[in-house]
């Protein structure tokens, strides 16, 4: 937790990613967490949240190996030959939240276990949106 | 376990509302063919189709569903131009977009303006003309129906987040590779029997095709036995985004669907055989990642529980259905979440035939978004004109063999279940 005032917008998201930090928000009327930067609560629409700092630990939760890639990802140099894993990490604190899955072997999917403890590996920290991304932890 | 059919609040139509002509245009990839140009073959069909005809100046308004045109082919505010190329200025037409589920919800709006009291003869439709752009255009068009902020940065597509749906699925219960594969084959064996399907062919004669092609440029022959040998195979069937393989996704399909809605005051002036729409249901479901469950679709739960509560029917009254197969673990959760079987059931009831043409619950009867291919504006409204059809008794070879087919539903999802819209209908 934190007296942060940054507004509560996917900038500042992106913002903290850029720090190395899963921010996201705690409604204090309700206690609901999420981790998405939003200005109002989804559960109670209390708009009196404030910024919550994620540890950065969590487990697989689902996943996907994706070898039809969007151009963005291309450009990264995956592709049919070199696929990447996408998945579903559910926080320690109890959020969940999609991200990148690196330091597994995505061409072999069998070898990688849901429930697998994973902790934050953020990507792409010279751009302005950095990458939410996951390694095994 | 508990129901999957939750309750939800009964509401009425302010006034009945009546299916009575259908239109769709040929499904397939069509070069020279603009949005347009899909429409208005619809609409041809539909004209062609009437009953006891119908006068186009007669038509009071519009609503058509389509995802986007503006990105396939740098057209924005499509409806005027679809109002001028059917010859109907001045009567308001109106595009919808919720992705997949477009042309579901333009038939809502369709249906609310009659109950309104406002219209009593209104077209809806959709509409896609996707195949300008190469698969990776696609591919970002569709993951664009995603979260741009949470979920595509995490290099999620749209095959991507159902890959993560399915490996849910197959992580929960006992759902495998093999329960995927026998979805796309009976929705291939019913897309066969289609005219209009994208892919008119069951899986076992494209496999032979390729086969015979091969041995025609003297190259070897591949030695698969049947149709799950050849989906096996990595070299015809390669992974799109594991658990998925490439015969697990729906084409990329040009296409164009309409149904005409009236007033049931006046149903009979148009034919003798109408269809009444008697329930009809819409909801709203955040990502995958923040969903209650990673192996249903809660805005579909919901969205039938709505229409069953409107037509005052349960899952086990529903004698035909069309549901949302994107992709083949879609189908599977869709029978779920409709209530069709228990959560887990999905898969069984594949191996065992049930939603076979010829079984107890016959899905996609049509070939599904799989066979018949997925225009994805226009898939929501050609789900209902198949249900006309069967409804109606007018299906043809792939005539579900009931002959007291009264109750045929449909489910259209946009993007990975933001969307449902669940629609029941009653043979007249």
């Amino acid at each position: 937790m934190t007296t942060e005032t940054r507004a509560f917008n996917a900038a500042s998201f992106f913002a903290y990613l850029k720090e190395g930090q899963l921010a996201g928000i705690r409604c204090r009327s309700c206690g609901k967490l999420s981790a998405e930067a939003r200005p109002m609560c989804q559960a109670c629409h209390s708009r009196d949240v404030e910024w919550f700092q994620f540890s950065g630990r969590g487990q697989l939760s689902a996943f996907t190996c994706i070898s039809v890639v969007p151009n963005a990802m291309g450009e990264k140099g995956f592709g049919r030959n070199n696929p990447y894993c996408s998945g579903i990490v559910t926080l320690e604190e109890g959020p969940r939240i999609s991200a990148l899955v690196l330091g597994v072997d995505a061409a072999n999917p069998q070898n990688i276990a849901t429930g697998m403890a994973l902790t934050l590996d953020v990507q792409d920290m010279e751009s302005d949106r950095p990458t939410l991304a996951f390694v095994p932890a | 376990m508990a129901a999957t059919i939750s309750t939800a609040k009964r509401r009425q139509l302010g006034r009945p509302v009546s299916i009575v002509g259908a239109g769709l245009s040929r499904f397939g990839a069509f070069r020279d063919m603009t949005t347009r140009d899909l429409f208005v073959e619809a609409f041809q069909d539909l004209i062609d189709h009437m009953d006891q005809g119908i006068d186009v100046e007669d038509i009071e308004c519009g609503y058509i569903g389509n995802y986007s045109s503006d990105l396939f082919e740098g057209q924005g505010h499509t409806a005027p131009i679809l109002a001028d190329w059917l010859g109907m200025t001045p009567t308001p037409i109106t595009r919808i977009e919720n992705a997949c589920a477009s042309s579901g919800s333009a038939l809502r709006e369709g249906i609310m303006a009659i109950a309104s009291g406002m219209y009593d003869v209104v077209l809806v439709g959709g509409v896609e003309k996707m195949t300008d752009l190469p698969t990776e255009g696609v591919t970002d068009v569709l993951a664009s129906a995603a979260d741009g902020l949470y979920e595509v940065p995490a290099g999620l597509t749209f095959p991507g987040i159902y890959g993560a749906l399915a490996k849910a699925h197959m992580d929960r219960y006992e759902t495998s590779l093999a329960h995927l594969a026998k979805v796309g084959i009976k929705n291939h064996t019913n897309g066969a029997l289609n005219p209009k399907a994208q892919f008119n062919t069951t899986l076992l004669d494209m496999m032979e095709r390729r086969k015979a092609r091969a041995e025609q440029q003297g190259q070897p022959v591949p030695d698969w036995r049947d149709e799950m040998d050849f989906l096996n195979d990595p070299r015809a069937n390669p992974w799109i985004a594991w658990p998925l393989r490439l015969y697990d996704c729906a084409p990329i399909t040009d296409g164009a669907s309409c149904v005409l809605l009236v007033s049931s005051e006046i149903a009979n002036n148009f034919t003798d055989k109408p269809v009444h729409v008697v329930g009809t249901g819409q909801a709203s479901g955040r990502p995958l990642h923040d969903a209650e469950e990673l192996t249903s679709l809660s805005a579909a739960r919901e969205a039938a529980a709505q229409a069953y509560a409107m037509a005052g029917v349960t899952p086990r009254d529903i004698q035909v259905a069309e549901v949302h197969d994107c992709f083949t673990i879609a189908e599977i959760i869709a029978t779920e979440d409709l209530g069709f079987f228990e959560p887990g059931e999905g898969p069984r009831a594949v191996d065992e035939g049930r939603t076979a043409l010829t079984g107890d619950r016959p899905i996609n009867t049509s070939g599904g978004l799989k066979a018949k291919g997925h225009p994805v504006g226009a898939s929501g409204v050609a789900q209902v004109i198949e249900t006309f059809h069967q409804l109606r008794g007018e299906a043809g070879p792939r005539q579900v063999p009931n002959t007291n087919l009264e109750l045929g539903l449909t489910h259209n999802v946009g993007g990975t279940g933001g969307t449902c819209v669940v629609n029941i209908l009653r043979r007249g």
